[in-house]
């Protein structure tokens, strides 16, 4: 029961946290809780799809599929992201304006919500497949442990929501003018994250076979391994801004070029609307 | 400078097939890892083929290694290790973390 309590609650962090900073990311938008909740059942269906063929998976691409299918899911999210931001740059501060005035700006809105479904979708994705291969094997063992599996599993499920409830009433604390700031800086650093990630799935496919030395190891101060207190908010932190305790070359050149494209794109579509004010 | 970083990433990129060596076998059977003891030459990559022979799925999780690879019950993975530098690599079945517990150690 502690081990399902243990798994479910940490799976659920990892998805919790980044439905909390869409949650907070668009705030006062229209048709959001649609797109979460689409985004979500998306999820748990895909995720139960992914456990079932997860035998196939892994045999695809010469015994890797799973990695390669995991970076590419972590890739989309993080083009997704970087594509809202984007548009969150150009568009944010009239919507934050006009946002009584919905008229076309609900139709726009629309379309960087959609992003936003995926990112949630594919968040929920990959941690539920994981619950769910993880459930169905101690169901299929089967007898005495199926009423613990659903007592821990629920608990874990329970706790996970919580702290993420948390995590979303913290963003909203944070005054509206600068929600967005915070936001788009949260969601900046959780797609360089995922892209951090990324390139480990990619290394452990052998499709990526540079800078693999690890460049520092604070794994004695703060592992991320999700193991005990400290080890779980290390992972919480690997969820929300990527802290990796032993990072290597190739994942800190995502990390760094991931901020630097979406700062840069998001200065570049930002650029006349800035000037406009100005003048 | 760009080109130069350039050239170092197109030169270092496509090294494939350095697993030439034998996969090492490991067994998953309730859930327990044997050999739980796996050795592995330094910083030379290492590919390890694991046998879950147990009903359920688990995963070979190992933040050290930067490993996390579920396998389905009574099915096998290449888990492909990267060349590590001297030293000792904890591992565990994170779905069984209590019972399923090993290690990798370079040397």
């Amino acid at each position: 029961m502690i081990a399902a309590l243990i798994i479910v609650f940490r799976e659920m962090i990892e998805a919790g946290l980044i439905v909390g900073i869409v949650l907070a990311a668009t705030t006062g938008v229209p048709g959001r809780e649609r797109a979460v909740v689409m985004g979500i059942l998306a999820g748990v269906l895909g995720a139960c799809l992914v456990a079932a063929f997860a035998g196939e998976l892994a045999g695809l691409f010469q015994g890797s599929g799973q990695e390669i299918f995991n970076a590419t899911i972590l890739l989309l999210a993080v083009a997704m992201l970087t594509w809202h931001n984007v548009w969150m740059a150009s568009h944010g501060r009239e919507m934050a304006r006009e946002l009584k005035a919905a008229g076309h700006q609900v139709k726009t809105g629309e379309r960087t919500l959609a992003a936003l479904s995926i990112v949630v979708g594919v968040a929920v994705l990959r941690e539920g497949s994981e619950v769910v291969l993880f459930l169905y094997g101690i169901a299929a063992q089967g007898g005495t442990s199926a009423a613990g599996m659903i007592a821990g599993g629920g608990l874990g499920l329970a706790a996970g929501a919580l702290v993420s409830a948390l995590m979303y009433a913290g963003l909203l604390k944070v005054p509206a003018g600068k929600l967005f700031q915070v936001t788009s800086g949260l969601i900046t650093l959780l797609a360089a994250g995922m892209a951090a990630q990324a390139v480990i799935f990619l290394q452990n496919a052998g499709w990526l076979e540079f800078f693999t030395n690890t460049v520092w190891d604070t794994s004695w101060l703060l592992p991320d391994d999700g193991q005990g207190t400290v080890g779980m908010f290390g992972k919480m932190l690997h969820t929300l801004v990527g802290y990796t305790a032993a990072p290597n070359g190739a994942q800190l050149i995502a990390y760094g070029v991931t901020i630097a494209l979406i700062l840069v794109l998001m200065r570049l579509v930002n650029a006349p609307a800035t000037k406009a004010r100005h003048a | 400078m760009r080109s130069v970083l350039l050239a170092v990433l197109i030169a270092a990129f496509p090294i494939s097939q350095l697993w030439a060596d034998e996969p090492i076998v490991v067994h998953l059977k309730n859930h327990k890892f044997s050999p739980s003891t796996i050795k592995v030459k330094a910083n030379k990559p290492s590919m390890i083929l694991l046998y879950n022979d147990d009903d359920g799925a688990d995963e070979f999780d190992s933040s050290s290694l930067k490993i996390e690879r579920v396998v389905p019950g009574h099915a096998k993975a290449n888990i492909r290790v990267r060349a590590l530098a001297p030293g000792k690599y904890p591992f565990m079945g994170e779905f069984h973390a209590a019972t399923a517990q090993g290690v990798v150690i370079a040397e």
